[in-house]
């Protein structure tokens, strides 16, 4: 196996790219290790992308915020102006793990492992983060719903390596917000995700809303009719009954250990619910 | 048995010091099993089955064998037939060693996913992991059988031919093809029933749970040249491992020191050979030592678990809250083997209620799962979950308040128990009263979908065979060395025990865990038992002690030793009170005067206190996610005399918090074909700090008159009322009945939605 460090995110792409064998981008390793060591993958090249500059920090823009792909969540967590301006984003990095995982991982990380479980994604999906990939070739930017196809595979094609995360610029009377269930209250997997995301008009009536969902589905989901359900309203039963009726509408989950398709079904709904309500509040300034 | 005199007043016992191994183990200097290692050492792995239910049809080691680093492969054929393999295990009835010998290494069939197979050993264990995965097994697939009912049912495959049937505490009998059957009974039960005025009768299930040690299972072992075998592990019990070593290698059990590291937590699942004579074999085989680490997924894979359970309960009882009659019916899944907690399990089913009359019927039901070990209390969780639930419905149902029906019926010293012999000294009646007198049980509860419940535990405890030496130093410290390893702080109870016995500090005291070669046999650490029957062997030794110290004063003095009054550390001449030594003074006098001073007491106590316990639990549920977060919880029990109460206090927390997770989480998740798919502690939930609440132990003290300090065993009993008690909270806060362990989210949603559609 070989390790390798590039400086910059095209070297990276090439790297990858011309790799016979079996090559993988290496972040905060908190999935990538585990994964090795229970023999589930064995790389013949890793590419640690800790030392690549343009991948190392989070840059308030005037079009929002990026994320570079080797920043940590708990990087994210100190960092003030986006705690404030996206919560629910931060608020689902930090859930990940455990306070020493935290010091490792990155949400692009959590993206590209692809599990259909992935804390940050319902969070990012919401909130319309946009993701910039890196190929040997050219870049591109793509939709971050549209980054993974299926537990454990992405739309990334082989040398395409992820070099930060944008946020779009935050209108007033703005609010996220992401929840997650777990047995255990930390040190566990999302049984279900919901993450929302929605902005006010003067009047406190929802002018615009993004809903998703993680855990109930192959691939984290963007739900269109829950959002729907909400826009135009003050967040009353009537919008949130439909709200969660469009969330359990759009589940697709499975029987596992983890939870029964019954339950992520009908937790779906009443995490989107109070996912929210919590980003309406936030969005009103309270 | 004997009755001491307790001294009303103690020096020692009560106060809480430091314990001397606690510096090096919060340090991490202190040698746990992977902290061992030996020059020249390799490093072996073991295949394990991906089958339930197979019979290993050819097993080919040749790729393994030639593959480089590789030293030496085992397989079952490499093992001796054991020619004497019913061994008598005084009460426990009798075991099978080919059994314990078959589970450490599959001989023809492999019964769980994980079951062991073959062994490398190599370099390292990188290359002795890839060589093992070399090894080509033929397997012929069976069907598996998951649960005790489909092993109980006409039709179930048959997982043995023959078996000796299970015995642990009690024996039991041969009854159905994958089952053995004890049986207990008292009064008429029929008549019993007649005089009921309400009678229930309810089912349960239990899932099968893990004991959830954090250090897993390891050894290092030695072949000498000399045919002496050494063996370095973490274990409950050096002497155990020693002895099943040499009746599975048909070694005497001379040849073989085992040698106790630091242990990582049992909790009961350490008391017995895995990997050990696979690292045994290995070593003979290759001339090296070898080096042995259980992953955390070989762990829950093919170690440990306490048995998941069906339960069918019948309770009678009279308008005035008189319990008159029981039925139980418990079956116990034994694993691939027999021999699983059944009869403890059902045994104390009932016992701390009197009830005239009582049938219970146990079975000990193979499944294709790994053998069950001894789990803190071993049966007790499931049985008290479905006794506990439906004493809390027939109180609803009579309107009576839960602590004064337990008052009410509560099992008291001499009534007549179910296994036959009256009730030694039982403080019930004081935890009862204590609990009603708490101001948790006063406070209000507050909230909506908040509820408060109560539940009410037995355990029996043990005595068995612990030894304890005793060496005075030449200035006046002693040293003391037992064969108990040290789980949960036993070397400073028992030096406490030296310290009050011999009249010194507990600081001039240095405890040591002995090896097999160098101290007495000692049963186990299991049972709640060391600090009771290891604490009586460090108890008589120091008298020991003293008598030999008075017969060096009275040389010195020149009178007769009955003239030396020994009191409090000094040794007085009653014929001159002037004379007098300290054991300080005294002890540097020995040299002179014959020569040191050491003891050795080999006890098997049979006093035993029994534990009796309250648990009392507030808890809120999301009635939407049917998440259940505990708010407060109270432990009551009756330690007999708390030798060190940090301890005691330790002790029923951390039992508290594993009942918490066999309430809430806690679960093997089998898939249908019987593969294991939580092999990992993120999908095996045992509680995190943060889903419990400060345990708060409320110790009372009833002493047991079968120890010189009035000590009861405290380590089991806190396991036993958890799932219980938060059961009942459940019904008060939301009005949900479970009837099923663990009580997930998911369940608890169910639940509620049947009660409101």
């Amino acid at each position: 196996m070989k390790y390798q460090t590039p400086s910059t995110s095209k070297e990276a792409a090439v790297l990858i790219q011309s790799e016979p064998g079996q090559a993988f981008v290496l972040a905060g390793g908190t999935d990538l290790m585990v994964r090795m060591k229970g023999r589930f993958v064995e790389p013949d090249l890793l590419v640690d992308i800790k030392h690549i500059s343009a991948m190392q920090s989070i840059k308030k823009l005037a079009t929002g915020f990026r994320i570079g792909a080797a920043v940590s969540a708990a990087e994210m967590g100190e960092n003030t102006s986006l705690k404030k301006t996206w919560p629910g984003v931060v608020e689902s990095a930090n859930l990940i793990g455990s306070d020493q995982i935290q010091n490792r991982c990155t949400i692009a990380g959590n993206l590209c492992n692809a599990s259909p479980a992935a804390d940050a994604v319902p969070a990012l999906i919401a909130a319309g983060a946009k993701v910039n990939v890196v190929g040997a070739q050219r870049r591109r930017t793509v939709a971050v719903e549209r980054i993974i196809t299926g537990p454990g595979t992405t739309s990334l094609r082989k040398g395409e390596v992820v070099e930060a995360i944008t946020l779009p610029k935050r209108p007033p009377k703005s609010g996220d917000a992401y929840l997650r269930f777990t047995p255990r209250s930390e040190m566990d997997i999302a049984v279900v995700g919901a993450g929302v995301s929605l902005t006010l008009d003067s009047k406190m009536v929802i002018k615009s809303a993004r809903v998703a969902l993680g855990a109930v589905a192959p691939t984290p989901l963007l739900v269109p009719a829950a959002a729907q359900a909400i826009v135009g309203t003050k967040l009353n039963k009537a919008a949130l009954n439909l709200l969660a009726q469009a969330c359990c509408a759009a589940c697709n989950p499975i029987d596992d250990k983890r939870g029964t398709i019954e339950f992520r079904t009908e937790v779906a709904g009443v995490l989107a619910q109070r996912a929210a309500k919590m980003a309406y509040q936030r969005a009103r300034g309270k | 048995m004997n009755d001491y005199v307790i001294p009303e007043k103690l020096r020692v016992v009560g106060t809480t010091p430091i314990r001397p191994d606690g510096h090096d183990k919060v340090t991490g200097r202190a040698k746990f099993g992977d902290d061992f290692h030996l020059p020249g050492m390799l490093h072996g792995k073991v295949l394990r089955s991906p089958h339930a239910h197979a019979r290993i049809k050819s097993i080919d080691t040749s790729h393994a064998e030639t593959f480089p680093g590789v030293h030496a492969v085992v397989t079952a054929a490499d093992f001796p037939k054991i020619s004497s393999n019913v061994i008598d295990a005084g009460e426990a009835g009798q075991i099978d060693m080919q059994d314990v010998a078959d589970n450490c290494i599959a001989r023809e069939k492999v019964f769980y996913d994980g079951h062991a197979v073959a062994a490398v050993a190599a370099d390292n264990a990188h290359i002795a992991e890839e060589a093992a995965n070399l090894i080509q097994v033929d397997y012929e697939l069976l069907d598996p059988v998951m649960d005790v009912r489909s092993a109980m049912a006409d039709n179930a495959t048959v997982l043995h031919d023959n078996f000796l049937p299970g015995a642990f505490l009690a024996p039991t009998e041969k009854a159905l093809p994958n089952a053995s059957k004890l049986e207990l009974a008292m009064g008429d039960v029929s008549a019993g029933f007649d005089e009921a005025d309400i009678i229930i009768e309810r089912e349960f299930t239990t899932e099968t749970v893990h004991q959830g040690y954090i250090e897993t299972h390891i050894v290092t072992a030695q072949w000498g040249a000399n045919g002496m075998v050494t063996v370095w592990t973490t274990t409950q019990g050096q002497f155990a491992i020693r002895d099943q070593l040499a009746l599975v290698l048909e070694l005497p059990m001379s040849a073989i020191t085992v040698i106790p590291l630091e242990i990582g937590g049992g909790f009961g699942g350490k008391d017995s050979i895995y990997i050990d004579p696979l690292a045994v074999v290995l070593s003979k085989q290759s001339g090296r030592p070898v080096k042995m680490v259980m992953s955390r997924a070989e762990t829950l894979r093919a170690t440990g678990p306490s048995s998941g359970t069906y339960i069918k309960a019948r309770l009678g009882v009279k308008i005035d809250g008189t319990l008159v009659a029981a039925e139980f019916h418990g079956a116990y899944e034994a694993g691939a083997y027999s021999g699983g907690p059944v009869a403890p399990g059902v045994s104390t089913a009932l016992t701390r209620y009197n009830i005239p009359n009582v049938k219970i019927e146990g079975y000990d039901v193979l499944v294709n799962k790994p053998k069950v070990k001894p789990y803190r209390a071993p049966g007790a969780t499931p049985s008290n979950f479905a006794v506990e639930t439906m004493i809390d419905e027939l109180c609803r149902e009579l309107k009576l308040d839960p602590v004064e029906f337990r008052l009410h019926n509560a099992l008291k010293t001499g009534d007549r128990l179910v296994l036959g012999f009256p009730c030694p000294e039982i403080g019930g009646v004081e935890i009862l009263k204590a609990v009603q007198n708490h101001a948790h049980y006063q406070s209000d509860i507050g909230g909506p979908h908040r509820g408060r419940g109560l539940a009410y535990g037995f355990w029996f405890g043990a005595g068995l065979p612990s030894s304890a030496d005793l060496m005075v130093n030449s200035d006046g410290t002693v040293q003391l060395c037992s064969g108990s390893p040290d789980m949960s702080g036993t070397r400073i109870t028992l030096a406490m025990q030296a310290a009050e016995a011999l009249g010194i500090e507990p600081n001039d005291i240095f405890p040591s865990v002995g090896d097999t070669a160098s101290v007495g046999y000692s049963f186990q650490t299991v049972a709640s038992r060391t600090t009771f029957a290891t604490g009586i062997a460090v108890y008589q030794a120091a008298q020991d002690i003293l008598a030999q110290m008075a017969e060096r004063a009275a040389l010195i003095w020149q009178i007769a030793t009955d003239n030396i009054l020994i009191d409090g550390g000094r040794f007085v001449n009653k014929t001159n009170v002037q004379q007098c030594f300290t054991f300080k003074e005294l002890a540097g006098k020995l040299v002179g005067t014959g020569g040191p001073i050491a003891a050795r007491a080999l006890a098997s106590p049979e006093g035993v206190g029994f534990q009796i316990t309250a648990h009392l639990v507030d808890l809120a549920v999301d009635t939407e996610t049917g998440k259940v977060d505990i708010l407060r919880y109270t432990a009551f029990q009756d330690a007999g005399k708390a030798v060190h109460p940090d301890f005691v206090e330790g002790q029923i927390q951390g039992g508290t918090v594993q009942g918490i997770g066999w309430a809430l989480n806690e679960e093997y998740f089998y898939d249908g074909a019987g593969h294991l798919k939580n092999t990992s502690l993120l999908d095996y939930r045992m509680p995190t700090i943060l889903d419990v609440p400060n345990i708060e132990a409320v110790i009372l003290e009833r002493p047991n008159p079968g120890h010189p300090y009035g000590v009861r065993g405290v380590g089991e009993v806190p396991i036993v009322p958890p799932a219980a008690a938060i059961a009942n909270a459940l019904y008060d806060a939301v009005g949900i009945r479970m009837n099923t362990l663990p009580m997930t989210p998911a369940k608890i949603l169910d639940k509620l939605n049947s009660i409101t559609d």
